[in-house]
């Protein structure tokens, strides 16, 4: 198969590291922009909910944390298999940079939708919701998979087999996503109270969909920022390495 | 396939040899079950409403012990690598060595499940439903036993992260498998989990042991 | 503004769900400066050691 030449280039670190110092700024300026703006107005802007309150503010930062829990998943599985099958090792990069910061959010989620659920379910923890199940399995992937890199000393080796988990992981994020939902189906009994989510208001849309900007940007800024101490890292005696941080410009 | 049926006698031979190891995890399976009613409750009511979701819990966690004979030995030795270099596709030969660990190694759980569930109290009639979703659920959890102890074969001390990494993954049969013995119990239509564990067991025979063999593949290297 | 920052009596609640993720996106950046700081510093620290000597071409060799 021919692959196109940017696929070549994005193989090259000295160009991958130049490319994320160019992007950061971007990246990071309006990821951080667009989070102040969304967290502003919907602690203030967006009209309190008519059934939950003031409370149900903690939707412009729950939803977005696991989603880009998820994400960096997808992120650390897609880039394992790209590394696998063509043997790139900027692609085994991106997987590992991906992993930690994918850990951090999943577990955020998890804490701030137990603080959610104490005053609207009543309880911090509700073991027959079908999505605190499924992040929590998500979290035990991520803390699997850097289990599983932590115990190779040889970094290709351990690049190479983590590659295959994660994939193997994407592969049964659905099936276990399903599977915890159809279990939690049978146990809907009247002991778990539970406010149903109507249609959300254009008012509370907006502030969330910019939550959702904002954290999709803040993810490949941090993607970026630990992707570039990994190139270092990996990259340390090459010649581009050494010119910068002998103070030239690569 | 005359290889494959030399290389599942071959593992079936060597397995005997080395009974003790074995038979190691089921011992393991029945301490934790008795540990059950000790810690909980005596009362049959009580151990009825748990002993579903202990036996297949206990399974699942016994199953774990008894991966070193899957292909650490044979890495070990250099068997494995000799397999890796024969004619016969590396594929054929993961399959078969994860047969004949099924074999050994699983199929005597799905006598042992029922038995003990027998002991607390599940009634007659819920077994051959649970045997018959044990028979389903086991060949899915054998490739992903198979793809822990492949994963981590060049590891020194492997075995002690092999349940974090694919116990996650296994909860999919733990749900369907508890719920079609369940629905058995309360007379209900227990055909829906049973083809959902079907067709796991079908996506995992055909898409794991590529898996596997790759993980293998690099561990050899 | 007391008002609007006790977010009617559930301000413990939405104040500590903020804080949290908050905390954690600093971390993260923190984290990842550090790691990228520590690797630049040992690649200034090992200073090329382990490069592989350029094989010399044949000009070179006649």
């Amino acid at each position: 198969m021919k692959l196109p030449r940017w696929f070549h280039q994005l193989g090259s670190p000295p160009y991958v590291y130049r490319l994320a110092e160019r992007l950061s700024p971007w990246l990071g300026w309006s990821g951080c922009l667009l989070i102040a703006v969304g967290a502003l107005w919907g602690l203030f802007g967006a009209p309190p909910d008519f059934r939950q309150g003031e409370v149900y503010r903690i939707i412009y930062i729950h939803p977005q944390t696991s989603y880009v829990g998820m994400m960096a998943y997808v992120v650390m599985a897609v880039a394992g298999a790209v590394g696998f099958i063509w043997r790139i090792k900027l692609a085994h990069a991106v997987a590992v940079s991906a992993a930690p910061i994918g850990a951090s959010f999943v577990l955020c989620s998890l804490i701030t939708g137990a603080i959610w659920g104490r005053p609207t379910w009543g309880t911090y923890w509700e073991w027959g919701d079908p999505r605190i199940m499924s992040q929590t399995l998500l979290l035990f992937l991520f803390l699997g998979y850097l289990a599983l890199r932590a115990s190779f000393e040889d970094r290709d080796k351990a690049d190479r087999v983590s590659a295959i988990l994660a994939v193997v992981g994407v592969v049964n994020i659905p099936i276990i996503h399903y599977s915890v939902e159809w279990w939690n189906s049978l146990h809907q009994g009247p002991s778990i109270t539970r406010l149903d989510e109507p249609a959300i208001h254009a008012s509370m849309l907006v502030p969330f969909l910019i939550m959702v900007a904002g954290f999709t940007f803040f993810f490949y800024w941090l993607l970026l920022n630990r992707l570039q101490g990994e190139i270092v890292e990996r990259e340390r005696d090459a010649r581009w390495v050494q010119e910068l941080v002998s103070g030239g410009r690569p | 396939m005359g290889a494959f049926r030399a290389i599942v006698l071959r593992d079936l031979r060597v397995a005997f040899r080395r009974w003790s190891e074995v038979a190691n995890p089921f011992v393991f399976f029945a301490v934790v079950v008795a540990l059950f009613p000790l810690s909980l409750s005596p009362s049959a009511p009580e151990l009825r409403s748990i002993g579903v979701g202990v036996v297949w819990i206990a399974a699942l966690l016994s199953s774990l012990l008894a991966l070193d004979g899957l292909f650490r030995n044979d890495a070990e030795d250099g068997s494995l690598e000799q397999l890796l270099l024969s004619p016969v596709p590396f594929g054929v030969t993961v399959l078969a060595k994860i047969a004949a660990h099924w074999l050994v190694s699983v199929l005597p759980l799905v006598l042992l499940v029922p038995l003990s569930a027998l002991s607390f109290r599940l009634p007659a009639s819920g077994l051959p439903t649970l045997a018959f979703a044990l028979l389903l659920a086991t060949p899915s959890l054998s490739v992903l036993l198979a793809l822990g102890a492949a994963l981590t074969v060049s590891l020194k001390r492997g075995g002690a992260i092999i349940g974090l990494l694919i116990l996650p993954l296994a909860a999919p049969l733990l749900i369907f498998g508890t719920r079609a013995t369940d629905f058995a119990l309360h007379g209900e239509p227990v055909a829906g989990p049973l083809y959902l564990l079907a067709a796991m067991a079908a996506a995992a025979v055909s898409l794991g042991p590529p898996a596997v063999a790759a993980a293998l593949k690099v561990g050899l290297e | 503004m007391i008002e609007v920052l006790a977010m009617g009596g559930d301000g413990a609640y939405v104040w500590s769900a903020y804080g949290i993720t908050l905390a954690v996106l600093a971390g993260n950046v923190w984290a990842a400066r550090r790691r990228r700081q520590a690797a630049l510093e040992r690649a200034r620290a090992s200073g090329g050691a382990e490069r592989p000597r350029r094989r010399p071409t044949v000009r070179q060799l006649q």
